[in-house]
């Protein structure tokens, strides 16, 4: 049956089709259909596999992602070359001042007290006895002229200085064989990293930024600063230093984001 | 019905696309989509350009977190699978097959051929110019995409790589228009798969029986002269 319209497109024949056309090709529209449910299946079945919801149980998707992710931990800890530098950079290629970024926002940062501040040192470490703001900065400086580059996408160049984390671990007491190196902070985040990269010549516990004491919204006044990885696995305002075999995780590693996230 | 099951299962005869063809096409499409639809998600978090931001609804992996996490499993599918199939070009001969020869005449003639709609499918097992370029030239795409790829998650141990793309921020753009040119190649694939559907059944059925030598000598030697008339057709 013809459906009736107002007024005759231009793509309607004028001539209505012959139906038994389709009778006589019954066999090719058969197969075509086949090909549509057959078509239908493969991208259901693969939308899916990419949502990971309903259709599988959404608990079994999201272990397969984090045992993926746990394999590229021990991926990236493979291409980690102790002995590879970062690129550096020159001081006027600096950013001043630094961008921040925390899990809050800046107006949010709630300076640290230097006088009261202390570094509680616990774990595999030899000598614990907590460490004061002038000691620290009292420590033989290096400085580091890196790109610090954020999970997110973005990339600045800062110049940061302060004591090698190596140096201070050795100092110390601390088992450099140990697997992690934890850090807590003042402002109840918190990152931990293996101990190949704690024990990196460009990995450090900055005190200032652009010969400058850090200010308050970056970390004042100790910090994490490593070359060889993400802007989030370098702790701002710590206030604690583990050496631990047991896994530690982190304020975003234990929300998802990769453990190792090395550069 | 039964010489055509027979001819299936014998393994000297060789379809215009082999099984590990189609696995490893469709293995693509899936890490691809994971790929795209994720890296949307993680590219929204900082956009390189201000006027575009992917809608949530068509990425993959909900938060930051979870879209990282389906990118870093896809890389492994997206990349092992093209290793494989850059493998299975080379030692079976079909990169030079298939989609060797390009002379810039061909192409230039099949383009005109398609804008006034005259090119002819009737061999779909032979690739015109401009699907030769266009398979050619995503293939490298895709390479490229891998080498910015792995130039963005290791910028300080594949540094020399990132140093291809001048910067870390070089990479993402260079990844960025990869993954632009990847969808545009994917519109275009889509729809004329869909123009000429039996390019679409060959890459799920394994497409017409090739041909050859060898299969002709086969053909003359067991099958009767009726499959080969249907063979022509």
């Amino acid at each position: 049956m013809p459906i009736r319209t107002p007024s005759q497109s231009m793509f309607r024949p004028v001539q209505p089709i012959d139906q038994s056309v389709l009778d006589e090709n019954r066999k090719l529209i058969d197969e075509i259909d086949r090909r549509k449910i057959l078509r239908g299946a493969v991208s259901l079945g693969a939308l899916s596999m990419l949502t990971g919801c309903n259709v599988t149980d959404r608990n079994a998707v999201q272990s397969v992602l984090r045992a993926v992710s746990e394999w590229n931990d021990g991926v990236q800890a493979f291409l980690f070359n102790p002995n590879k530098l970062a690129p550096t950079y020159t001081e006027a290629q600096v950013l001043r001042p630094p961008r921040f970024n925390a899990y809050y926002g800046i107006e949010e940062v709630k300076p640290v007290d230097v006088a009261s501040w202390k570094l509680e040192l616990s774990g595999r470490i030899a000598d614990k006895r907590p460490w004061s703001a002038q000691q620290m900065f009292d420590l033989p400086e290096q400085e580091l002229i890196v790109r610090q580059i954020c999970v997110e996408g973005w990339d600045y160049i800062g110049q940061w200085s302060g004591p090698n984390l190596k140096q201070f671990l050795e100092r110390v007491g601390a088992d450099l064989n140990a697997k992690y190196v934890m850090f807590r902070c003042a402002d109840d985040y918190s990152g931990s990293i293996d101990m190949a990269t704690a024990l990196h010549p460009q990995t450090i516990l900055a005190t200032k930024y652009a010969k400058e004491p850090i200010t308050d919204p970056f970390g004042f006044p100790l910090r994490l600063r490593t070359s060889t990885k993400l802007g989030f696995k370098n702790p701002k305002w710590i206030t604690s230093i583990e050496v631990t075999n047991t896994y530690p995780g982190g304020y975003w590693e234990d929300r998802g984001f990769n453990w190792h996230s090395g550069l | 019905m039964s010489e055509v099951a027979i001819r299936v299962r014998s393994p000297s005869v060789r379809r215009m696309h082999p099984l590990a063809i189609r696995v490893m096409h469709w293995t693509n499409a899936v890490a691809m989509i994971i790929m795209i639809g994720s890296g949307w998600k993680i590219y929204n978090d900082e956009v390189l350009f201000g006027w575009l931001h992917f809608p949530e609804v068509i990425t993959i992996g909900g938060e930051a977190q979870g879209a990282l996490q389906w990118h870093f499993l896809g890389m492994w599918i997206f990349t092992l699978n093209l290793i494989c199939y850059v493998i299975y070009g080379l030692v079976t001969g079909r990169f030079w097959r298939k989609l060797l020869p390009v002379w810039p005449h061909q192409v230039i003639a099949d383009t005109r051929a398609a804008l006034r709609f005259r090119l002819g499918h009737d061999d779909v097992t032979k690739y015109n110019a401009i699907q030769r370029t266009l398979y050619i030239g995503i293939i490298l795409i895709m390479i490229v995409q891998i080498m910015s790829g792995l130039a963005i998650w290791k910028p300080v141990q594949f540094q020399e790589i990132t140093a291809l793309f001048y910067d870390f921020q070089g990479a993402r753009l260079v990844h960025f228009i990869g993954m632009a040119l990847i969808v545009l190649f994917l519109i275009v694939h889509v729809a004329l798969a869909l123009v000429v559907p039996k390019t679409l059944a060959a890459m799920v059925t394994g497409g017409p029986v090739l041909d050859e030598d060898q299969n002709r000598a086969k053909a003359s030697a067991d099958v009767s002269a009726e499959n080969d008339d249907h063979r022509g057709g």
